[in-house]
């Protein structure tokens, strides 16, 4: 057999198959509401149709990527009574109330976006118009926010008493709001703004390059340029406080993502590099006094080493290099953002070039790219535990014998969901350019 | 009342919510198919795009609220359920998924096809018939458990007739409530045609729906003597559910009060719907789990009431604003907005 009939491996594969296709759609789910909700925004305060042409593509295409938000969130959160059963029986009676109220926030964001997408002409007022997408911007974030406190319990679970392989003294808020809450968060949230406001960013990028040099593409790269340099930098900085969390409350994820061994302080950040059979790191780029800075902020914190903590609960090490990839990308992501805006202050200079219209283009792919492997890096990262120190995840999974054929199942589902996803979408636009739209809604084509 | 009963009551009122605008979704799809295959689908097409178009995703967060929410108020469903329906759970939701992501495909990428509409009107009565498993199950009988070990046991499933009169019931019980909510649409939207068509199918699914309520509850004696009594012991909500759906019945016969008489059906499944759910307790899942066994602790259940009270408070005045602007809006419905 190719794969062993384990409930266990298999159910986590399928976990990542599920959730590494959800967080794709959920990702822009959480930012594009933001970015429409600018772009109408500007459209109203200066009176400019192409912003409000804008917000109305970008809506449009909005809601295909939410039907596939929505039908795989639905799926995960089955999947996990499904897969995780005895996971859930035990999160269930701490974390019931956050998954409980991210329900809420979708039910909120669902009503608002039918009304939005269906009430584009149907008030007198612009301003009426707008004020629907707020719920909707609202409602996303906040489920983001409430399933990530979910995800930071799994993390440092605690707001419980477990006494006798019972859980007492249960306090929902205190295990909503854990140490891991802050970071985790504002990291998530942050991260997927830039994320969208990068692939907006790319597909005008994509637009130039092609030699459509239409100001309508301008201004939309310039939207989500101007948003994606703030939302970088924020993105960077709280992953700078991310470190400084996991040193205090999961040392092992840290030392395991840093290759580091021994325990010492003015401790290097390791870039990149291969492992030898007896731990030892070559062809890695060495970052002097880095790995303390993220640490603790200062080059004299001591930094525990992996050889101070049981094997038996080490996470794999490979998780190095996703740690790696999400930091690089997000270094190419915060230039290349600042470098558009600093080039559009300066007179004379072109914001607009081929070079760095084709880093846009390649922004998009590689923030979403970022995305994965920050969550392969963080989920493997808390191996073997599912609720660190309480229960591992062998312990949380089924123990049906049929995972495998749902997990072949579940991925032509995805496999082909995405394709069509794509189609859609790429007919939908292709066969209605902005030119062709301008014209029939009569805006007129401003010069510049 | 006590948290568990207040918490499967809040979970039983989402499923009936569910009950009720999953199966007018349902029905639609397969109406939409189904006219398509004989031609008549210009007759209803409009009626049905207009409606479902704005609240699709609304339909959906029914279910995950009920889903998720046995998980918050009794963690220990997750456990017998969730490794009992592996499969049976894993078909619904990629029945579920492929029909939301198609619907939008083919409503948003305005590309109808044929493949789309089928897969709509196909999906549409399979998932209230896989959906239904769960209710089946709960009966008790068609799951082992030893050794901490659950198994769903898939031949007494598929080789009991209760289980497949419960399929039935649950098909033509969508494809009746969807005809007499397309009835009144059609009415408020001024549409002869489509108000003549969807009122014969109204009527052509009523008399089968509540026969085979009628089978079902008989067949039940059989598979759970004791819930049985309990609803004989209860006959009259059942009685009071016959009544309102003489009443729709009627009413949609002489083309009268169309809005009554969905309110009639609405009623009907109510009464029916918590007489049999009212009569089931204490039992989440027969023998093996009441709700007082499974229940979660004190605090999370007075946070999850407080968390649905503040949610209520927030969600009715926002759906109160999508039915008034898609539901009762004349000049929407008429398709003049
Ligand atoms: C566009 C995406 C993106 C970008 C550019 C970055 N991250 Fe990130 N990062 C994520 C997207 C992400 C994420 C996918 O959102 C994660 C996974 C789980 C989580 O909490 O957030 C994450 C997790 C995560 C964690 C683990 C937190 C935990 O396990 O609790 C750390 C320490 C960092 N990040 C640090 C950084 C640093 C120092 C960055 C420097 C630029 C950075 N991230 C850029
Ligand atoms: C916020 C709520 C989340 C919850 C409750 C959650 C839950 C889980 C569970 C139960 C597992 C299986 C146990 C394990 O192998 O670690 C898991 C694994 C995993 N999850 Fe998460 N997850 C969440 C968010 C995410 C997201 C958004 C992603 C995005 C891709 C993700 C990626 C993964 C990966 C990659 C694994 C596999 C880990 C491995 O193979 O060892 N998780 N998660
Ligand atoms: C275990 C983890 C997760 C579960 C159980 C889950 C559950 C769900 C469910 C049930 C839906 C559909 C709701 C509906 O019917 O309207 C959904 C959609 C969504 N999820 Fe997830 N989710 C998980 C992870 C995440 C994460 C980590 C994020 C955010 C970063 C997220 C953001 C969203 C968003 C924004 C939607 C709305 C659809 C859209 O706008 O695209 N989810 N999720």
């Amino acid at each position: 057999m190719f794969f062993e009939n384990d409930p266990v491996l298999l159910s986590r594969i399928l976990t990542y198959v599920t959730l590494g296709f959800h967080v794709i759609f959920a990702t822009i789910g959480v930012g594009i509401p933001l970015m429409i909700a600018i772009a109408e925004w500007i459209g109203i305060k200066r009176n400019d149709p192409h912003y409000t042409l804008l917000a109305r593509r970008w809506a449009r295409g909005f809601v295909v990527t939410v039907a596939v938000g929505v039908v795989t969130g639905t799926a995960i959160g089955l999947q996990l009574s499904l897969l995780w059963p005895n996971f859930m029986q035990a999160a269930g009676h701490t974390i019931g109330l956050p998954m409980f109220m991210e329900v809420f926030a979708f039910f909120f964001e669902a009503i608002f976006l039918g009304i939005y997408l269906y009430t584009w002409d149907r008030f007198k007022s612009k301003m009426k118009h707008f004020l629907l997408i707020i719920p909707v911007a609202i409602g996303a974030t906040a489920s983001a926010f409430f399933i990530t406190t979910v995800n930071a319990f799994m993390n440092v679970p605690q707001g419980f008493e477990f006494v006798n392989g019972v859980l007492t003294d249960v306090n929902p808020l205190a295990a909503m709001f854990n140490p891991a809450t802050p970071t985790k968060v504002s990291h998530v949230i942050l991260a997927s703004y830039l994320t969208s406001a990068f692939i907006l960013g790319a597909i005008a990028a994509i637009h130039l390059i092609r030699g459509n040099k239409h100001v309508y593409h301008k201004k939309a790269l310039h939207l989500t340029m101007v948003s994606a340099a703030i939302f970088a930098i924020g993105t960077a900085l709280v992953g700078d406080f991310s470190g400084k969390y996991l040193h205090e409350y999961q040392p092992e994820k840290l030392a395991a993502a840093e290759w580091h061994f021994e325990t010492e302080s003015e401790a290097p950040l390791i870039l990149g590099g291969i492992l030898t059979e007896d731990n030892e790191v070559k062809y890695a780029l060495e970052i002097p006094y880095a790995l303390s800075i993220l640490s603790g902020g200062t080059p004299d914190t001591e930094v525990k080493g992996l050889n101070e903590f049981d094997p038996e609960v080490l996470p794999p090490l490979w998780i190095h290099y996703f740690f790696d990839l999400m930091v690089f990308i997000g270094m190419f992501l915060a230039t290349v953002s600042i470098l558009f805006v600093v080039l559009s202050r300066k007179k004379g200079w072109n914001p607009f070039n081929r070079p760095l219209a084709w880093m846009i283009a390649a922004g998009g792919p590689l923030s979403m790219l970022a995305i994965q492997s920050g969550w392969v890096f963080t989920e493997v990262g808390r191996q073997p535990w599912i609720l660190r120190g309480l229960m591992t995840t062998a312990e949380g999974a089924t123990t049906s014998s049929h995972v495998g054929l749902m997990l072949i199942l579940f991925s032509v589902l995805y496999l082909v969901l995405g394709v069509t996803c794509a189609v859609v979408l790429r007919k939908m636009f292709k066969g209605n350019p902005v030119e062709h739209e301008l014209e029939e809604r009569g805006i007129s084509q401003p010069t510049a | 009342m006590t948290y568990e009963v207040i918490g499967i009551t809040v979970l039983w009122i989402f499923l009936y919510g569910y009950l009720i605008v999953a199966s007018v979704d349902f029905g639609a799809g397969f109406y939409s198919y189904y006219t398509k295959r004989t031609n008549k689908n210009h007759i209803i097409h409009d009626i049905i795009q207009r409606y479902l178009s704005p609240v699709w995703e609304v339909t959906n967060v029914f279910l995950v609220f009920f889903f998720i929410g046995i998980v918050g108020f009794f963690p220990a469903t997750a456990f017998y359920y969730g490794t009992a329906l592996l499969i049976p759970g894993s078909v619904a939701i990629i029945l579920l998924a492929i029909r939301g992501s198609y619907y939008a495909f083919a409503t948003y990428g305005a590309h109808e096809s044929k493949i789309y509409t089928f897969l709509y009107g196909a999906t549409g009565l399979l998932i209230p018939a896989s959906l239904t498993t769960v209710l089946t199950i709960s009966e008790g009988g068609y799951i082992s458990y030893e050794d901490g070990n659950v198994q769903l046991l898939y031949g007494e499933l598929f080789g009991s007739l209760y289980s497949w009169g419960v399929v039935l019931l649950a098909i033509v019980s969508v494809l009746f409530i969807s005809a007499s909510f397309l009835t009144y649409y059609a009415s408020r939207a001024k549409d002869r045609n489509a108000l003549a068509l969807l009122r014969k199918y109204a009527l052509i699914w009523s008399f089968p729906s509540i026969g085979m309520g009628v089978v079902v509850f008989l067949l039940l004696s059989q598979r759970n003597a004791e819930h049985f009594q309990n609803m004989v012991d209860i006959w009259w909500v059942f009685a009071l559910s016959l009544a309102a759906f003489a009443a729709a019945t009627y009413l949609i016969w002489q083309k009268k009060a169309l809005g009554v008489a969905f309110i009639m059906v609405m009623i009907q499944y109510f009464l029916a719907f918590f007489g049999y759910g009212a009569s089931h307790l204490p039992y989440l899942l027969y023998p093996y789990l009441t709700i007082y066994d499974g229940f979660t602790n004190e605090t999370m259940a007075i946070a999850l009431i407080a968390a649905f009270i503040g949610g209520l408070a927030m969600l009715i005045p926002s759906l109160y604003l999508l039915m008034k602007l898609f539901l009762f809006d004349a000049d929407y419905i008429e398709g003049k907005k």
